[in-house]
C-alpha cells in the first residue's frame, strides 16, 4: 500500500462528488430540512438538553445517509478494476478520509443551521468542537465499514441502520456526554479521560476496518 | 456416552440450581428481600450469553482463517443460542426489576448494555438472510460478527464511565461477578448454577449446529 494510492483515490472520490454534485447537495439540504422541522416542531423553544440530544440524533442520521452510498455509487466492473490497481487497505482508507471530509461538511452545517434557529447553547467552545472532530471522524471510521458490509448485501439502504445504529452508540452516547459538558462551562481538563476514549475508538474502527476490509473486497 | 455424561452434568446441575435456589435460607436485604434468588436465574444468563457469543466469535475468525464453511454453521449457531440467553436473561431481569425498583426497564448500563447486544446479534441476523450466496453470506457476516464484537467490549467498557453508577446490587462496574455481598451458602448454589446454563448453552448449540448440517444435507439431496 502507497500513501499516493489513497490520496488519488481520494482525490478521485472529491472529483465524482463534484461532477455529480446532487448527492451533496441532497444530504445538504437533509440536514438543513431535518432541523427545520425540528425547529418547527419545537416552535423555536429548547433546552439544552433536548438541543443536545437532537443535535446528535440529526448529525447520525445525516452521517449514516451520506455514507450508505459510499460502496455502491460505482459499478462492479469499476470496483474490480480498482481490485487489480490498487491494495484493498488503500481502498478502506481513501474511502474513510473521503466520508471524514463529508462528515466534516455536514457537522459545520448541522451546527450552522442549529445556532441560526435555535440558538447556541455552547459555552466552551473548544471541548464542542473537539467532540465534533472526534465524532465526525468516529462516524466516518465506523459508517465507512458497515457502507462496505452493507454494500455487498441485497437491500443496502434498509440494512444500513440496522447494522449501524448498535455499533455506533458507544461512539455516541461517549459524544453526547462530551457535548453536553460543553453546555455547562465546566473546565475543559475535566473532560480530557472522555476525549481520549473517543480518540481510542477512532484508532480502534480504523485498525479494525484495516485488517477486515480485505475480507469483504474480493468476490 | 460422553456427550450424555455432559447432558445429565447440565441438567443436574440447573434442577439442583432450581430447588436448591427455592429452598435454602438468603440473607434478608433491605429492597431485594426474597427476590435475590432471581439471582440464581437472571444472572446465570448473562455468563451463558456472554461465553456463547465469545465462541461465535471465535469461530468467526476461524472461518476467515480457514474459510472452511462449518465454522460459519458454528459461528452462526452459537450466535442465535446466544441470543436465546439474551432474550431469556432480559425476561428474568424485567420481572426482577419490576418488583423491587418499581419498573420494567429502568434506567442502567447494565441494562443498555444487554439491550445493544441483543440488537447487533439481531442486525447480524438480518445481514445474513440477506445474502443468498453461501460463501459470501459467511465472509460478509463474519466481518460484520468481528467488527461488532469486539465494538461490544468495548461498549461494555465505557458504559459504566459514562453513567452515574450502576443501580445494580454490588456492582464497581464490572458485570456479573464481585457480587461481594454473597454469602457462603448462595455461592453454593451461584456457581453450579452458572456451571449448569453455560453447559446447557454449549449443548443447545451443539445440537442446533447438527441440525443446521442435516438442513443442509437435505437441501443438497433435493437440489
Amino acid at each position: 500500500m502507497h500513501w499516493d494510492e489513497v490520496m488519488s483515490l481520494v482525490r478521485k472520490d472529491l472529483k465524482l462528488e463534484f461532477r455529480q454534485r446532487w448527492a451533496l447537495n441532497g444530504i445538504l439540504l437533509y440536514v438543513f430540512s431535518t432541523v427545520f422541522v425540528t425547529y418547527l416542531a419545537f416552535s423555536g423553544k429548547m433546552d439544552t438538553g433536548p438541543w443536545n440530544a437532537l443535535f446528535w440524533i440529526i448529525m447520525l442520521f445525516a452521517s449514516v445517509n451520506a455514507a450508505t452510498k459510499s460502496f455502491v455509487q460505482e459499478s462492479n466492473a469499476r470496483q474490480l478494476f480498482y481490485y487489480f490497481l490498487v491494495s484493498p487497505q488503500a481502498v478502506i482508507l481513501a474511502k474513510i478520509i473521503y466520508n471524514l471530509l463529508l462528515m466534516l461538511v455536514i457537522a459545520l452545517l448541522c451546527y450552522g443551521v442549529f445556532v441560526l434557529f435555535m440558538g447556541s447553547w455552547v459555552v466552551n467552545h473548544a471541548l464542542f468542537i473537539a467532540a465534533l472532530l472526534l465524532g465526525s471522524s468516529g462516524f466516518a471510521g465506523i459508517l465507512t465499514m458497515v457502507a462496505a458490509i452493507a454494500g455487498r448485501s441485497g437491500n443496502n439502504f434498509a440494512l444500513m441502520a440496522v447494522l449501524s445504529f448498535p455499533l455506533v452508540l458507544p461512539l455516541l452516547l461517549t459524544l453526547i456526554k462530551v457535548s453536553a459538558a460543553s453546555l455547562t462551562p465546566a473546565p475543559f481538563s475535566d473532560h480530557i479521560g472522555n476525549l481520549l476514549v473517543l480518540l481510542l475508538l477512532n484508532l480502534l474502527v480504523v485498525v479494525l476496518g484495516w485488517i477486515l476490509f480485505p475480507y469483504l473486497w474480493r468476490d | 456416552m460422553k456427550e450424555n455424561l455432559w447432558k445429565w452434568l447440565g441438567g443436574i446441575l440447573i434442577l439442583y440450581s432450581i430447588f436448591a435456589g427455592l429452598l435454602i435460607k438468603v440473607p434478608d436485604l433491605p429492597v431485594i428481600h426474597e427476590s435475590i434468588r432471581n439471582l440464581f436465574y437472571h444472572v446465570c444468563m448473562w455468563f451463558a450469553m456472554i461465553i456463547i457469543m465469545g465462541i461465535s466469535f471465535i469461530n468467526s475468525l476461524r472461518f476467515l482463517r480457514t474459510f472452511e464453511l462449518r465454522y460459519d454453521i458454528l459461528a452462526a449457531e452459537a450466535a442465535r443460542t446466544g441470543l436465546l440467553f439474551g432474550f431469556l436473561g432480559i425476561f428474568t431481569g424485567m420481572i426482577w426489576a419490576k418488583f423491587t425498583w418499581g419498573e420494567f426497564w429502568v434506567k442502567d448500563p447494565q441494562l443498555n448494555g444487554a439491550a445493544v447486544t441483543i440488537l447487533i446479534y439481531l442486525a447480524y441476523l438480518v445481514l445474513r438472510s440477506s445474502i443468498d450466496e453461501e460463501q459470501k453470506r459467511a465472509r460478509i457476516s463474519a466481518v460484520y460478527a468481528i467488527f461488532a464484537f469486539v465494538l461490544l467490549i468495548v461498549f461494555i467498557g465505557i458504559l459504566p464511565r459514562l453513567s452515574e453508577g450502576s443501580i445494580h446490587p454490588g456492582k464497581g462496574g464490572s458485570p456479573g461477578l464481585g457480587v461481594n455481598g454473597l454469602d457462603s451458602t448462595m455461592r453454593l448454589v451461584f456457581y453450579p448454577a452458572i456451571a449448569g446454563w453455560v453447559i446447557t448453552g454449549i449443548i443447545i448449540w451443539k445440537i442446533r449446529v447438527r441440525l443446521a448440517h442435516l438442513k443442509s444435507r437435505i437441501e443438497e439431496l433435493n437440489g
